[in-house]
């Protein structure tokens, strides 16, 4: 078996590494955080708390799957595994390198975007199933803020596919070869994909549906054990996803000077986008509810649908 | 109804108060010591200090004691004013200058009105830096604790102990801040009252000994209303519980019974249920052993007692719910009398008495109004002690009038004292030995008890003609005619009998008042008849006539009743030891229940554990025909149970007290004094433990560091636990005193509606008996024909404060003030007999132990024998006895204990 | 508009980078229990019931502490010696229960009870944070060294009579007519 785009070792080693990658950014974030708050975080399971993460998984492996009696059972069970799944199904038309990745689709962005929106379906049937007021907040909270901003998340990207002119990723990444970085020209669509990604994976500062102080943890407050985990996990890999997407978009995706492989550099990209975020989490306070409702429809919204009109002159005019 | 003005607002006020009193009854705060409501005002220790104002324009007005100003219509005063602040905060600060650093350790601490007033009156900091005097203490006795330093000198303790109580051991003594309270010498306080100093004290130099010994702050006992068991006066308390034990009892205010005060026995009687002896588990005695009984062991012994056959026996201690199980499962016919049939008979006639018209059943409140009162052969002080200390105010209505004339408001205590000197108003007892009271009797006679009745028929038939005549000797003459002028001439008269020695003496009293009755044109008449135990009342109600004592030994004996209930109730206290031992032997079974072991329960074949009065809830009913309430205090931690669960099925008391207001014709209105219809207040409980309670997750964290569950009261309206409706906002269940600021007993002012008056939402209790017999005669004079022979004494038997209440006799702090049996005979027939002093005798027909107590006071050729703690029993003995030197000499506690003024000092011999 | 969202956006970038350079600041952790840290002399740790300058147990059972424990975990009994010196008959504090707030400490007349440096208390067993008057007294004064209650108490004891506490007079001869 070779290692090439879409055959069975590259799955393999790419759903792997994935879901490694994601579960090791519990510590990364626990570490940084502490750093950035002057602590040390967690270092005492094995070197510098690396092994953390095993004592964690171990953890919640051998807790107890606990499904609330009053719950929908089936769609309590199923709505954690469907956000592992689409987000895990995103991946499949990442660019990770020239010859590392899932499948080279024509319709990759399309793709992620959909995918993204199945990601709703997750958090609404937890918080719905869960029978408990605090998780139906936060799900009709996950539900309005997903929905929303996935509208501009959409369209901001809609000057990228518009200046390379495909919607296959790899091709993104090789248009910015040509072109360089859509970052340049695209820094509006840029800032509003990051500010849409965030709210997407509802990151701090917009973890407005799973908001501890005010709704105990929103959706999944009656979620424990793996189930929990699974939606834990999930939310890191869907932080990995929407770095990884920023680089293949904006940042020339493995693209770099070849003193480095290019895996090598698409990852410490997408490490960068990912320290960003957790950055994010440690400095900005949350908004309110409304606010990031207002922040979006007001302003967002105007400001994807202006940089697509100017990109869309430009490229008139130019060509 | 004046009007006064208390710091710009308006107040009613009662003109015949003065202003200190319309301000606590208005609900303000205002510091004082030496006033207390009972005793009214001497203005020693100038700490209620407000200003008054002569109008609306004066501004600056002048210090005035509130204790010692009238309410006077349109009088204007302040509290807040800062002038008369600072003089009350300079005030206390003085007095302060000598109180020794000791709050942690002295008794009164958390409860004590000097730490209240000190805070209420703002000085916290000591400026005095000289010397503090200092002053020895005494030791009165086993009841109260003398810490001389605490003293702020405010004069209450001699005032309550020597002018309202009687006392003559207790006195101010030096002068300047020297003044020192005590007796002349170390020694026990000999008035029954002396506990009440613990409370009237308002700091700690006279702490409550016996609850030291077992001490706890007062917010960490857990009480509840009850009502005292000691005997009949009812008297209400609230006993206080920690950690499983019982650690003191205090007054608890109730305006027409014990109003401030307590005897002795009642505040120091309750620990018998402590007692280490108690029943705590179902036994049966198998040959001599005793065998520990499993609940359906039980359950079928019970079921065997349904059958017929069985009779009942109740008990005067018992509470009306027990005495009516019990009724309820033998029937009416086989439910006899728990006490001694001479008792019963007189029962009779008391019972008789109390449903007709003529008469009234006086309150002890009451009795205090009373303008001239003849005590009829009952020596008062020992069966019922708090009509004694209202006896002692009845004689004072003569001061108050004549202060009354003189234009004198009655609350000027000593200006009403100074006023009438010794004048007091009439109090004659007439009876056979020398009584406490005989300081305040205008006349005493000391007779046998067939004279005394004789006595008694005579001034009926002087005061009415139509009275029967009496075969009275002419020595007393001159006295009866004037007890008879007395008694015509008084607004209020009063007669006072009781039931300890047969009935021909209530007969007499009757007669009296009746004559009373139809001299002053059929006006009600205050007849008191005094009975000797709580439920003494209650008891006969249910109890047929046709029941006493002696027939249901009678059909146990000839076995026509094979097997017997014995509630609560040592029989050979109440029959002669034959009649209960042929009894008890020929029955087939007997069941007896009780508290704490007695000859009874010693022979009987299953023994029940009964709970004490501070286990369970229950109704008593008083001398007077007064039904109270008393509540559970704690809970018992072991199998004993209320006799009533024992026996019958109810769930719950008010079930009990239902039934019995259906099925017994006297006890219709107990239902009243149940909480009622809607007893949660607000949809909470009334909590037992203060708000302040500590201890509780480490209270039991030695057995175990879980803490158990609250428990649980499926009964009443109250909970064992800190929550629930708080008695500053409801007090209708008056566990302890206490509002904010005020963390003494002194806080009652705020329960009350005006000072001195009812409680606001308290329950006095409730008079069951009604009156509607209006045909009631005379009585003819029975006299007594049997003669004494040249050896024999004429018997009267004499009740103890202490000792001669079975229960109260079990407790630690009674029996160190406790006597053995003894005889009192005259010096004369002690002389005869070659007996002196604390001799030990023998006394016929039984051949019982008893010492010798000479005293000067008893009439030759009578005997007056107190039956110590069980010993001996009364029905052993009729009229008569003879008294012989013993072989053995030797005694457990002697006389020593005895305080009574004709003591016979001298040797017989000399 | 445009100033406000220049504001904002410096703003966010200006605690996006103050929070990013706590990068190079040193941490405040101590690594315990590999570092014993400092524990002040009034940290408010483990209980103890100290003796007064004599010797002798400093606590006088008043209850007060008892009172004051919002969390109600502090039981003891009032005993007394033959010549009147008050002290507990038992002890107890429910550590499980205790939230070393101190204010049995502040409400102590005597300084009999005071907290201590030491809080490494942990048990497995909840039962073994139950701790007796054995467990809880040690044999020093604790933070004062010099108070003793009942040398300012008036009330007399075993080796103090009446009239020996400080700022006594002594007692009263109240037989005396002198003034």
């Amino acid at each position: 078996m070779t290692f090439e785009v879409g055959s069975g070792l590259s799955i393999g080693v790419i759903l792997a590494t994935v879901i490694l990658v994601a579960a090791m950014l519990i510590w990364v974030e626990r570490r940084l955080l502490s750093f950035w708050q002057e602590r040390l975080g967690p270092n005492r399971v094995g070197p510098f708390g690396l092994l953390q993460v095993v004592a964690d998984m171990i953890k919640i492996f051998t807790k107890e799957d606990w499904v609330p009696p009053f719950a929908d059972k089936f769609s309590f069970v199923l709505a954690p595994a469907i956000i592992m799944t689409v987000i895990l199904m995103s991946f499949s038309v990442i660019p990770f390198a020239p010859d590392v990745g899932v499948v080279d689709s024509n319709i990759g962005v399309l793709f992620v975007l959909a995918m993204a929106s199945l990601g709703a379906y997750s958090v609404m049937l937890a918080g719905l199933s869960s029978d408990n007021k605090y998780a139906l907040l936060g799900a009709l909270r996950a539900a309005a803020q997903m929905i929303s901003y996935e509208v501009f998340m959409g369209i901001s990207i809609l000057g990228v596919v518009a200046l390379s002119g495909t919607f296959n990723l790899r091709e993104i990444v090789l248009a910015q070869e040509e072109n360089g970085w859509y970052v340049i020209p695209q820094f509006i669509g840029f800032v509003i994909f990051l500010i849409a990604g965030v709210a997407e994976s509802h990151r701090l500062p917009f973890d407005i549906p799973e908001a501890e102080q005010e709704i105990c943890a929103g959706y999944h407050t009656e979620y424990s054990g793996m189930k929990f985990g699974m939606f834990f996990v999930g939310e890191y890999l869907g932080l990995v996803l929407i770095a990884s997407l920023i680089t293949v978009l904006f940042f020339g995706g493995w693209l770099g000077p070849a003193f480095l492989p290019p895996i090598v550099w698409f990852s410490l990209k997408v490490f960068v986008f990912i320290a960003f975020f957790i950055l994010l989490r440690a400095a900005i306070p949350r908004p309110r509810y409304d606010q990031l409702m207002t922040y979006g429809w007001l302003f967002l919204l105007p400001a994807s649908l202006l940089n697509l009109l100017i990109t869309g002159v430009i490229i008139l005019s130019t060509s | 109804m004046a009007k006064i003005v208390i710091d710009g607002v308006e107040y009613e006020a009662n003109p015949d108060n003065n202003l200190l009193q319309e301000c606590l009854s208005q609900g303000l705060d205002l510091p004082y010591f030496c006033w207390h409501p009972s005793m009214g005002s001497v203005g020693a220790c100038r700490q209620c200090a407000v200003k008054q104002y002569r109008d609306a324009d004066d501004k600056e007005g002048t210090l005035v004691m509130a204790c010692m100003t009238p309410a006077a219509d349109g009088a204007i005063i302040s509290i807040e004013d800062e002038g008369a602040k600072s003089f009350r905060s300079e005030v206390i600060e003085s007095l302060m200058t000598s109180h020794p650093h000791d709050c942690p350790v002295c008794e009164e601490g958390g409860e004590c009105h000097l730490q209240d007033m000190t805070l209420m009156s703002g000085h916290n900091y000591r400026r005095y830096d000289k010397k503090k005097r200092t002053h020895r203490n005494q030791y009165l006795g086993p009841f109260v604790n003398h810490e001389m330093n605490r003293c702020i000198t405010c004069y209450r303790c001699v005032r309550f102990y020597g002018d309202y109580a009687g006392g003559t051991d207790l006195s101010a003594q030096a002068s300047h801040h020297h003044v020192y309270f005590g007796r002349h010498e170390e020694g026990v306080l000999e008035s029954e009252f002396s506990g009440n100093l613990v409370e009237v004290c308002p700091t700690g130099v006279f702490t409550d000994k016996a609850f030291s010994e077992n001490y706890s702050r007062k917010w960490d006992l857990q009480t509840a209303p009850s009502v005292c068991v000691g005997c009949s006066v009812g008297c209400n308390t609230s006993p206080g519980e920690r950690y499983g034990s019982l650690r003191r009892t205090v007054n608890r205010y109730n305006s027409e019974v014990n109003g401030y005060f307590l005897c002795d026995r009642g505040r120091f009687g309750f620990d018998f249920v402590n007692n280490s002896d108690r029943l705590l588990e179902p036994v049966q005695r198998v040959d001599n052993t005793g065998e520990l009984l499993a609940d359906d062991q039980v359950k079928a012994f019970i079921k065997e007692f349904k059958a017929d056959g069985t009779i009942g026996i109740g008990s005067p201690r018992a509470s009306n719910e027990s005495n009516f199980a019990l009724r309820a499962m033998v029937g009416e016919e086989n439910f006899y009398a728990g006490y001694s049939d001479v008792e019963h008979e007189s029962m009779q006639v008391l019972l008789g008495l109390a449903s007709d018209t003529a008469f009234h059943s006086p309150s002890v409140r009451e009795i205090e109004m009373a303008d001239a009162v003849l005590i009829l052969g009952e020596d008062v002080t020992n069966v019922a002690p708090r009509i004694a200390l209202a006896l002692r105010q009845s004689v004072r209505n003569k001061a108050k009038d004549l202060a009354d004339e003189s234009r004198i408001p009655q609350w000027q205590d000593s200006a009403v004292r100074e006023l009438a000197q010794h004048d007091l108003s009439p109090l004659s007892i007439i009876s056979s030995a020398v009584s406490r009271l005989d300081d305040v009797a205008s006349d005493k006679v000391i007779e046998s008890l067939s004279v005394v009745a004789a006595m008694g028929h005579q001034i009926a038939n002087k005061i009415s003609a139509s009275a029967p005549k009496a075969d009275c000797s002419a020595a007393h003459d001159q006295i009866i005619e004037k007890v008879v002028e007395q008694l015509k001439a008084a607004k209020r008269p009063l007669i006072i009998a009781g039931n300890s020695n047969g009935s021909e003496v209530i007969r007499a009293a009757a007669n009296i008042a009746r004559a009373l009755y139809n001299f002053k044109d059929n006006s009600v008449i205050d007849l008191c008849l005094l009975v000797p135990e709580v439920n003494s009342v209650g008891m006969s109600l249910m109890t047929n006539a046709k029941n006493p004592l002696g027939a249901a030994l009678k059909k146990l004996h000839d076995g026509t009743a094979k097997r017997v209930i014995v509630l609560e109730n040592d029989l050979y206290r109440r029959a002669s030891r034959a009649k209960v031992d042929a009894a008890l032997t020929a029955a087939t079974k007997v069941l007896v229940l009780d508290q704490l072991p007695t000859s009874t329960t010693a022979n009987a074949d299953v023994v029940l554990p009964a709970t004490a009065f501070s286990e369970h809830e229950a109704t008593y009913i008083n001398y007077e025909g007064r039904a109270q309430l008393s509540f559970q205090v704690h809970q018992c931690k072991k199998q004993a149970k209320p006799s009533w669960r024992w026996l019958c099925d109810a769930e719950h008391v008010d079930d009990l007290v239902e039934r019995c207001c259906n099925e017994v014709p006297g006890l219709v209105r107990l239902r009243e004094v149940l909480p009622g219809e809607n007893p949660f207040i607000a949809g909470m409980k009334v909590p037992r433990q203060s708000h302040r309670y500590s201890g509780r997750t480490a209270m039991t964290a030695n057995v175990n560091v879980h803490e158990p569950k609250q428990g649980e009261d499926k009964e009443s309206v109250m909970s064992f636990s800190m929550e629930g409706m708080p008695a500053q906002k409801d007090a209708s269940v008056h566990a302890a005193s206490w509002a904010p600021k005020w963390n003494s007993n002194q806080s009652i002012s705020k329960f009350q509606d005006e000072v001195n008056g009812e409680l606001k939402q308290g329950h006095p209790g409730c008079l069951l008996i009604e009156r509607k017999d209006s045909s009631g005669s005379y009585f003819k004079p029975v006299s007594d024909s049997i003669e004494p022979s040249e050896n024999q004494l004429r018997l009267v038997f004499s009740y103890q404060i202490f000792g001669s209440d079975e229960l109260s006799a079990r407790s630690k702090p009674i029996q160190a003030r406790m006597t053995d049996a003894y005889i009192g005979l005259s010096p004369k027939d002690a002389q005869k007999r070659d007996l002196r002093q604390g001799d030990v005798a023998t006394i016929s027909p039984l051949g019982s132990p008893v010492v010798i107590c000479i005293r000067r006071g008893i009439k030759a050729g009578t005997a007056l024998l107190h039956c110590g703690d069980g010993n001996i029993s009364p029905a052993d003995f009729s009229g008569l006895i003879e008294v012989e030197k013993s072989a053995t000499q030797t005694t457990s506690r002697g006389i020593g204990n005895l305080i009574v003024s004709d003591f016979h000092e001298e040797e017989i011999n000399s | 508009m445009l100033t406000l969202i220049k504001d904002t956006l410096t703003s966010q970038v200006v605690t996006l980078w103050r929070v990013f350079s706590h990068l190079w600041v040193k941490a405040d952790t101590v690594e315990y229990p590999d570092v014993q840290p400092y524990m002040f002399p009034r940290w408010r740790g483990r209980i103890i019931l100290s003796r007064d300058p004599d010797g002798e147990e400093r606590c006088v059972a008043c209850n007060l502490c008892a009172v004051a424990c919002p969390v109600d975990c502090i039981a003891l009994q009032k005993t007394e010696d033959e010549e009147g010196r008050w002290y507990p008959e038992f002890f107890r504090i429910n550590f499980s229960r205790c939230i070393m707030c101190g204010f049995c400490e502040e409400a102590c007349p005597t300084n009999a009870i005071q907290l201590t440096p030491d809080f490494e208390m942990a048990e497995y067993k909840r039962q073994d944070m139950v701790w007796e008057k054995e467990d809880l007294l040690i044999d020093g004064t604790g933070k004062y060294h010099d108070y003793n209650f009942y040398r300012v108490a008036g009330k007399k004891i075993g080796g103090k009579d009446k009239g020996e506490a400080r700022n006594e007079a002594v007692p009263v001869n109240v037989r005396s007519l002198l003034p």
